[in-house]
């Protein structure tokens, strides 16, 4: 993997980041690249609440915001900044003051990466909205000095229209610090890590290529 | 939250009666249905801080309940909700859970504004 000066992350939900990169940022933390996380919202309309339940509408944003300082702990994630917006009304926001939160971020940081998720191809209109300003944010710096734009997708049609993604980031031998990450989400992940152990243990193939390998595509502006 | 305990709840519905309170009323299916299932149609909606004052409430129904408010020129409903709590703030706290424990469905009361 490429060593960079700084890596800027921007997700609008605790867990994207453990989902999708979190291996990847370890493997940047442990070469000592500056890793910035940028979650926008505290995930305050997850419908899971543990079940039985242990959150509730209110308490849920509360919890999730603890979870997701564990799960940057867990990375190694330094710099992590909540940027109060709320779940589910990101692409209802003003457009302009999105793509000025992103530039003043970058203006700041001076990355030389920059992964968010893949506009048209993530799925959530958060995902969507989110990386819509970050692209146009992105878009503005002219193209000589511009970091790179790595972009995480998975809608159905990702590989058909998008092709194979041409970033795969092998993260054998540091998932522990992905499976903390995700982990860390208890209140939306707690179900699903049941049985993580046992295939683990049985080196099940597809969760292991799930787990273990990273893909992203450069955004091609 | 636990399991509606009807009597519990009627009254603390026939408490907020009569008085300004704020409501949130939510219905979800979750914004990932239509991805897990392209045949499945996504539809929800979401009110934050309504400020409203209702003349009276009832929950109907042996679980899920239905909990309807007669406001004065209106009507608030919800449908499907079997948990609830009366929290620390005051607040009645409704939701409906679906049979995986992912909340479906959620109206709430307070006497302040939900943050």
């Amino acid at each position: 993997m490429e060593k960079e000066r700084h890596v800027l992350v921007i997700f609008p939900h605790p867990d994207d980041e453990a989902f999708s990169v979190s291996g990847t940022l370890a493997i940047h933390r442990e070469a000592g690249t500056p890793v910035t996380y940028l979650c926008l919202t505290l995930g305050e309309m997850g419908r899971n609440l543990g079940n039985p339940p242990f959150a509730t509408r209110e308490s849920l944003p509360k919890i999730r915001k603890k979870e997701l300082i564990d799960a940057a702990n867990a990375i190694g994630i330094e710099d992590l900044r909540m940027l109060g917006l709320r779940d589910k009304t990101i692409e209802f926001e003003d457009d302009e003051k999105l793509t000025s939160m992103f530039t003043d971020a970058i203006n700041e940081l001076n990355p030389s990466l920059i992964i968010t998720f893949y506009p048209g191809y993530s799925v959530h209109p958060d995902h969507e909205a989110t990386a819509r300003a970050v692209v146009r944010a992105v878009e503005r710096i002219e193209e000589k000095i511009r970091p790179k734009l790595q972009c995480v997708a998975f809608s159905n049609n990702c590989i058909d229209e998008l092709g194979q993604p041409d970033i795969i980031h092998d993260i054998t031998g540091i998932e522990d610090k992905k499976v903390a990450a995700i982990t860390a989400h208890r209140s939306q992940t707690e179900a699903m890590v049941l049985d993580w152990k046992e295939k683990f243990e049985n080196q099940d193939a597809d969760f292991l290529e799930w787990i273990r390998k990273e893909r992203l595509w450069t955004y091609k502006f | 939250m636990k399991p509606i305990e009807r009597t519990e709840v009627q009254n603390a519905i026939d408490s907020f009666a009569g008085q300004d309170v704020y409501l949130h009323l939510e219905t979800t299916n979750g914004a990932y249905a239509t991805h897990v299932d392209e045949a499945f149609f996504s539809a929800g909606a979401y009110i934050r801080n309504a400020y409203i004052q209702y003349e009276h409430g009832k929950i109907i129904g042996d679980g899920p309940y239905r909990i309807g408010l007669k406001l004065n020129i209106g009507w608030v409903y919800a449908e499907g909700v079997n948990h609830f709590e009366l929290d620390e703030q005051g607040r009645l706290l409704l939701a409906g859970l679906d049979f995986s424990g992912k909340l479906a469905v959620s109206m709430q009361l307070s006497p302040t504004p939900f943050e």
